[in-house]
């Protein structure tokens, strides 16, 4: 089953598309799936094999600030429990320990992942790919948070080019365990067929099916790639 | 120091066409380079000011129906060549200059987006600020829906004699209640809005987004209203007090001649506006009237007997109208074209928030519907979003002319083809189809418009 976390409130630049692109890979192979909206005061749903979150405006963040803190103890029994989670930007800060914004406001995260984020008053914007264990996963960054990983944390991948997670330490993204936080936008997982269908997997792992995932065509989801990797910032 | 000004843009301008180029931006750049302050300086002896018109969609359109319903008592400095940039506006001061340096206007009505309009109001005091709303449209510029609504409310804080808002955009209606009327600066606010039954055909972002119902909260007296709006045009309501309920309201309908209920929203804006001038109703509706469809919209070419229209896309909110728009169509091809140049926006992430299973019907699991291209820098990202959308693709060609001319070739003798094409594509495929359409051995107007 896919979780989809406040799907009216953090669903911009194309986030949303992530959910679509699970769903169709899993159905274009025959596998049975669920796709369940989990709003504001919404528990999420125990059976979750994967749970998807995308960024929103800064507004938006504050009042899913305080839902998501409600959440806490469930997000955390779960990513412990090796639940998958790919959160993007706004949600991936909202994972983290906290977001201190700009003008000094804090809003607590829920200590899914080692990372701190600190509002800046410039944004990090373009088209950005960086090279994974899976291949290349290529969306476009948009954000002005920057965050520092902590100990506990290690980075989803090197930047070349793009900015990351904060423009200076050449890091994008988080990885601890199955729990994934990305600044990527795109949606990210359009344009990163393998990093997509490793999702896939690692829930299929964690719920003890260990099916071989038939091969997609996925020709022209690679060219965008390669198209979108040479494009200026 | 005005004369100068005016000779160097003048003579860039004439170089440019000299050169067959019709460029609007160059003459201006120079001049804002060289005489910061001519812009300002010029515009001040306008005895009607300036109009800004702004927001993310149906500005282009807007500002040629305002400038047309000024024009029935004014001459009107505007600049109608899509040129949204300052430095479009001061390359249409220039053009509408004497060589001895006078303007010769009584208003002027400026297009421009919001980070431009922004720039624009630091330089150059508006009398009157026309907001139209706020859709996500090439965030990766302004950075976040709720900036550009920020924007836009520095925009209308500069206005001195009125303010037009839509009162159905709930981020443009909340400026006018930051506003207050007056305004610091003692501009009056209006309001123009739809009536409660059309509603449902102007989705706000969060409706489109969250597919939350219609607010109707934000009710309150309009000055201008869009009453009906169906075949037979779009019925239009102008009143001091409340347009919607005002028996004595002047109503009229008008056969736009620029379709899709979007259009009839921006006449509905382009008369609130034009209602603070001193000008009768039955004059601005007579302005209306007149508007022939703004550049790219809904623009169409007869080449070997095909039409081929050509629509301009360049967000999701306009993307769905106009793919409503064209499902009574029944065209043969459709062509997709997007490039990612800095003004399409460089992010195509917004390809996502476009339902097109639900808007191109018969392409998905039935074949009988068009056969679906795609084209330009990003042709393959549009591909892959159709095919996430089961949208079948026939070609992913990115070269804009030839992807076009292949749909003309495939579509069968007096068949329809519809382009959709971000900001720069349409410039390239508009220069293509143009040349196309004089080549073409057809009989009829050569760029007819529909
Ligand atoms: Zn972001």
């Amino acid at each position: 089953m896919l979780a989809h976390l406040y799907p009216h409130e953090m669903n911009i630049y194309g986030d949303t598309g992530n959910v679509l692109v699970l769903r169709r890979r899993l159905e274009w192979r025959g596998l049975a799936v669920e796709v369940v909206p989990v709003g504001v005061g919404t528990a999420i749903p125990p059976t979750t094999d994967i749970l998807l979150g995308g960024g929103g405006q800064d507004a938006a963040q504050g009042e899913i600030g305080a839902d998501v803190l409600t959440k806490g103890p469930d997000l955390r029994a779960m990513a412990a429990d090796g639940v998958v989670m790919l959160a993007i930007c706004g949600m991936y800060q909202l994972l983290g320990h906290e977001f201190l914004t700009h003008d000094g406001q804090r809003i607590p995260g829920v200590d899914v992942l080692d990372v701190v984020t600190r509002g800046s008053d410039t944004r990090l914007i373009g088209n950005h790919a960086v090279d994974t264990a899976w291949g290349q996963i290529v969306g476009y960054e948009n954000h002005s948070g920057l965050t520092e990983l902590g100990p506990a944390a290690s980075a989803l991948a090197a930047t070349s080019v793009g900015k990351g997670n904060n423009g200076i330490d050449r890091t994008e993204g988080c990885l601890t365990n199955n729990v994934i936080g990305t600044y990527l936008h795109g949606p990210v997982l359009a344009k990163s067929p393998a990093f997509a269908d490793e999702l896939i997997a690692r829930a299929l792992r964690r719920r003890g099916d260990e099916i071989d995932l038939e091969p997609l065509d996925d020709a022209v989801a690679l060219r965008a790639a390669v198209v979108a990797a040479g494009r200026p910032r | 120091m005005a004369v100068l000004a005016v000779w160097v843009g003048k003579i860039v301008l004439m170089a440019l066409r000299l050169g067959g180029r019709s460029g609007n931006a160059l003459p201006g750049l120079i001049v804002e380079k060289l005489f910061p302050r001519y812009l300002p300086r010029a515009l001040a002896r306008l005895p009607h000011g300036v109009v800004v018109v702004s927001g993310t969609n149906g500005k282009t359109t807007t500002t040629k129906m305002l400038a047309a319903a000024l024009a029935q008592k004014f001459t009107v400095l505007t600049n109608d060549t899509g040129s949204n940039f300052v430095r479009g506006a001061i390359t249409a001061t220039v053009d509408a200059s004497s060589w001895t340096g006078r303007l010769r206007a009584d208003v002027a009505v400026f297009e421009l987006d919001e980070a431009h309009a922004v720039r624009f109001v630091e330089v150059v005091a508006p009398q009157r600020v026309l907001l139209l709303n706020v859709m996500r449209d090439q965030l990766d510029r302004f950075g976040e829906i709720d900036t550009t609504a920020r924007l836009l409310r520095t925009v209308a804080q500069a206005a001195t004699v009125a303010v037009a808002l839509n009162r159905d955009d709930p981020r443009i209606a909340a400026i006018g209640t930051d506003l207050g009327t007056p305004n610091r600066l003692g501009a009056e606010v209006v309001w123009f809005g739809v009536a409660p039954a059309l509603r449902g055909l102007f989705p706000t972002d969060e409706e489109l987004y969250s597919g939350a119902q219609p607010d109707p909260g934000s009710a309150g007296p309009v000055q201008a209203q869009l009453r009906d709006w169906g075949a037979g045009g779009a019925t239009i309501a102008l009143s001091p007090g409340d347009a919607a309920t005002d028996p004595d309201a002047s109503v009229d309908t008008i056969a736009l001649r620029a379709g899709g209920a979007h259009n009839a929203q921006n006449a509905a804006a382009a008369a609130a506006i034009a209602a603070t001038f001193d000008l009768a109703p039955d004059l601005i509706f007579a302005g209306l009237r007149a508007v022939e469809p703004a550049f790219g919209r809904g623009q169409s070419f007869t080449i070997d007997g095909r039409t081929v229209a050509l629509h301009l896309v360049k967000n999701p909110a306009g993307f769905r109208q106009s793919l409503r728009a064209v499902e009574g169509e029944a065209p043969d091809e459709v062509v997709i074209a997007i490039n990612d140049d800095y003004a399409d926006g460089r992010d195509v992430s917004w390809l996502w928030d476009v339902d097109f299973a639900a808007h191109l019907p018969g392409t998905g699991t039935d074949s009988s519907g068009p056969a679906v291209r795609t084209t330009g820098v990003r042709a393959a990202d549009m591909a892959v979003r159709l095919r996430y959308d089961d949208v079948p693709v026939a070609d992913i060609q990115p070269a804009l002319a030839l992807a076009v001319d292949a749909a003309i070739a495939a579509a069968p003798a007096a068949g329809r083809v519809l382009v959709f094409a971000t900001y720069t594509a349409m410039w390239s495929l508009h220069e293509h189809l143009v040349d196309a359409a004089a080549a073409s051995d057809g009989d009829g107007p050569k760029e007819a418009t529909r």
